[in-house]
């Protein structure tokens, strides 16, 4: 936080979901990535995509980790940003849901390929691709649900991770379009 | 439908720039920049300055933003020209200067082939500016300039960067006049000042016993009106006020409630009257760390209210009791109404003992030094300059370092706007270009860049510059060939092993000015140093003064480096404790 950090209280870092809308133009990803590397701040999670053609509008959903006070800091840098619109602490709004998606390469002989399809029955996995050797399975979900799964999988064989990261979203019948409006 | 497309790219540009009030453009030009530098040609509403550096082009506009309140226009080309700026826009981003920077870039489609001349000028200014544009198409180049004035100007303001490529310039658009709809899209903290919260700080600062009123730049850059305010607020409270290296000149030096600048280098009963308040107002300071000194002993018993128009300034540091995000002018003024309504139920608390506290303090005379001997103390310069310029219309830039500090101490700034320095960023080499900004918008004013020998050195191809513009600034020269501030450093914190800092090889200043066709003085004497500044004051052109000063004088008083407000140093007698492992790692 300061350069004074030795005599800080420290207080408990939390995981905090952010939920921006951004223009969809070249730059604005640099420099919300940009501000996390400048002032040292923590990325656990990043997706990006447009969610509006014609208003050439972007949701970037983000994962951070920090004290209450450098989330504040986070959450008013971010807003500091010409082309970043909304800032919403999902983790502070209330109920939200988290959710990403994997697709996990195993490649396998032999009897644990019966175990694998198991396991992915189990986790309700979709079966994207066969070989005689190798799977691929196209899961969604919990981030934590996803790590378990892929835990599973290295120990059946060799594996190849991609992850597309959280895409959050607020329970209940809420929505952004008052906001949107404003800008 | 046939559109009329009547002029180039780098046309429309200038005339959206003169649209935007723009009559003055510090510039160089180069390759990628030349149909602006032709539609800048016969122009006859745009006046062009020719610097001999991009970094001083910045500096320029800097001084010229900082000293009429209106937006600094920079001109470069490609690469080099921008990456020299770069030093420029940072400074104008940490000292809120709102400064619009145009540079040339290579055409659109040689972008990435690493052309020549070609830098990722975006890329490389992005985190030191408010906003940047690479323009790549040609139709939204008149609402990206309307838009960039609106950013370097709105909220907090800052340097933005367009980034021009020759293609662009030169296409044929038509061209669009400014619309109102930007403002509305930059301003996402819609909400109103919350009168229960300025109700509740009227409420703490009526019942204080101990206040202090901290003011900075923000003040500043909200407009002189807000100065007055902050006078008003003061005077009403009959609350010290102290003010930051940024904000000198918002309070008047002679007001009886300022206790004159605080921080590392500020006056003993400023910090002091910091440390010991009950409430701290802060308006549109934040909180630096020049400025607090150790944190966990900063200001420990009291209330904190922090105003500031950025909300990211507020609880980044230090954390308060009470932010309150908007302009210090509207602020001030829904807060002094406030006050004024509760006056009238409800009387002051006494300050009388907090002002004897005070009045205490001040006998320590922290400010005090001997001037004895023929040598010149640095300090006496500052105050012989500041006793012969104060009934004129004075003007001052500096550089940054011991002089800096000094010139801080002992000028008296009784209006704002009318001091230009690096603070944030503490660029050496910032007041001579800074200067040539000043004097083009104040051509009747006295301008004085107060500088040191090693600063100057750094930019001091201007000269150059301010031949050719004939600008009448005065370079008054702190002479005691050292990196004064890194030599005291070496002093105090790595027993006096004086690493590079000694300035080899200077030239001679007043041989120096004669090349370039302008005055040189240089005095070495004290008797002699009245009649020089005289002389410099009343010469018509340009002066570069070489002051030759006390070489191994420090600038006290001073909080060192991981210290409190508290445990500040008075002279070199009064030697403080061994800096400590955590201060000794900070700069």
């Amino acid at each position: 936080m300061s350069v004074y950090q030795n005599n800080e209280i420290k207080e408990e870092e939390t995981s905090r979901t952010l939920s921006l809308v951004v223009d969809n133009q070249p730059g604005t990803l640099a420099r919300v990535i940009g501000l996390f590397s400048g002032r040292g701040y923590n990325i656990e999670s990043l997706t990006v995509t447009e969610i509006d053609n014609a208003r050439n509008l972007s949701r970037i959903s983000l994962v951070t980790r920090g004290t209450s006070m450098t989330i504040e800091q986070i959450k008013s840098q971010l807003l500091r940003i010409v082309p970043v619109h909304i800032v919403r602490d999902l983790t502070l709004e209330g109920p939200f849901i988290k959710s990403e998606l994997a697709l996990v390469k195993v490649v396998i002989k032999g009897a644990n390929r019966v175990e694998a399809l198991r396991v992915a029955e189990t986790f309700r996995a979709r079966t994207l691709d066969v070989t005689l050797s190798s799977f691929v399975f196209e899961l969604t979900g919990k981030p934590l649900k996803i790590d378990a799964f892929i835990e599973l999988m290295r120990s059946l064989g060799d594996t190849e991770i991609s992850r597309t990261g959280v895409s959050a979203i607020s329970r209940g019948n809420k929505t952004e379009t008052k906001l949107l409006e404003q800008i | 439908m046939t559109v009329d497309k009547t002029i180039t790219g780098a046309e429309a540009v200038i005339k959206a720039l003169v649209e935007n009030g723009v009559e003055v453009i510090f510039g160089y030009p180069g390759g990628a920049v030349l149909p602006l530098y032709d539609a800048i040609f016969d122009n006859k509403n745009i006046k062009h300055i020719l610097v001999r550096h991009e970094q001083a082009a910045v500096h320029a506009a800097e001084g010229y933003a900082r000293s009429t309140g209106k937006v600094g226009c920079v001109l470069v080309t490609s690469g080099p020209g921008a990456t020299n700026a770069i030093t420029g826009l940072t400074d104008a981003l940490m000292d809120s200067i709102p400064v619009i920077c145009l540079s040339g870039q290579v055409p659109t489609h040689l972008i990435g082939t690493d052309a020549f001349q070609e830098a990722d000028t975006t890329g490389i200014s992005r985190p030191c500016t408010k906003h940047n544009y690479l323009v790549k198409n040609a139709d939204k180049l008149c609402d990206i300039i309307h838009e960039s004035f609106e950013i370097a100007f709105t909220g907090r303001p800052g340097p933005v960067l367009i980034d021009l490529p020759k293609d662009i310039q030169l296409t044929r658009v038509k061209y669009g006049k400014k619309i109102n709809k930007i403002k509305n899209k930059l301003i996402k903290n819609k909400s109103k000042i919350d009168q229960k919260v300025i109700i509740k700080v009227a409420d703490l600062l009526i019942n204080a016993e101990k206040p202090i009123i901290y003011a900075g730049g923000g003040v500043i850059n909200a407009g002189p009106k807000a100065s007055n305010l902050l006078t008003e607020l003061v005077d009403l409270l009959n609350s010290p006020v102290t003010l930051t290296l940024m904000g000198l000149g918002s309070v008047s030096n002679d007001n009886k409630n300022f206790l004159g600048m605080l921080g590392m280098h500020g006056t003993y009963e400023a910090n002091l009257a910091m440390h010991n308040c009950d409430v701290m107002l802060n308006v549109g300071a934040r909180f630096d760390d020049r400025v607090t000194g150790r944190l966990n002993a900063f200001a420990p018993k009291s209330k904190k209210i922090h105003i500031d128009i950025d909300k990211s300034s507020i609880n980044k540091v230090v954390s308060v009791d009470f932010g309150i995000v908007g302009d210090c002018k509207e602020v001030l003024t829904t807060l002094i109404q406030e006050i004024k309504k509760l006056h009238n139920q409800n009387n002051l608390k006494s300050k009388s003992d907090w002002w004897a506290q005070i009045n205490e303090w001040k006998k320590r005379d922290s400010l005090g030094f001997k001037q004895i001997g023929k040598n010149i103390k640095p300090q006496q310069a500052i105050k012989s300059l500041y006793d012969k310029t104060k009934n004129l219309d004075t003007y001052v830039t500096t550089e940054v370092g011991q002089h800096q500090m000094w010139a801080a101490q002992y000028f008296g700034f009784s209006k704002p706007n009318h001091w230009m320095t690096s603070g944030g960023l503490g660029t050496m080499g910032y007041g001579l270009p800074s200067s040539m900004g000043v004097q083009i918008a104040h051509p009747d004013s006295l301008v004085i860049d107060i500088s040191g020998e090693a600063s100057f050195l750094m930019n001091m191809q201007e000269l150059s510059t301010i031949v050719q513009y004939k600008l009448p600034v005065k370079i008054f020269i702190l002479n005691n060939q050292w990196m004064g501030m890194v030599r005291q450093w070496q002093e105090l914190n790595h027993g006096s092993r004086y690493s590079e800092s000694y300035t080899e090889s200077l030239p001679d200043f007043v041989m120096l000015a004669k090349s370039f066709g302008i005055k040189g003085l240089r005095v070495e004497e004290i008797d002699k140093l009245d009649k020089t500044i005289d002389e410099m004051i009343n010469t018509k052109g340009p002066v570069i003064a070489d002051i030759r000063v006390e070489k191994e004088e420090n600038c006290f008083p001073m909080i060192p480096s991981g210290a409190a407000h508290n445990e500040m140093i008075l002279g070199s007698n009064d030697k403080p404790k061994d800096t400590s492992d955590a201060g000794l790692a900070l700069v």
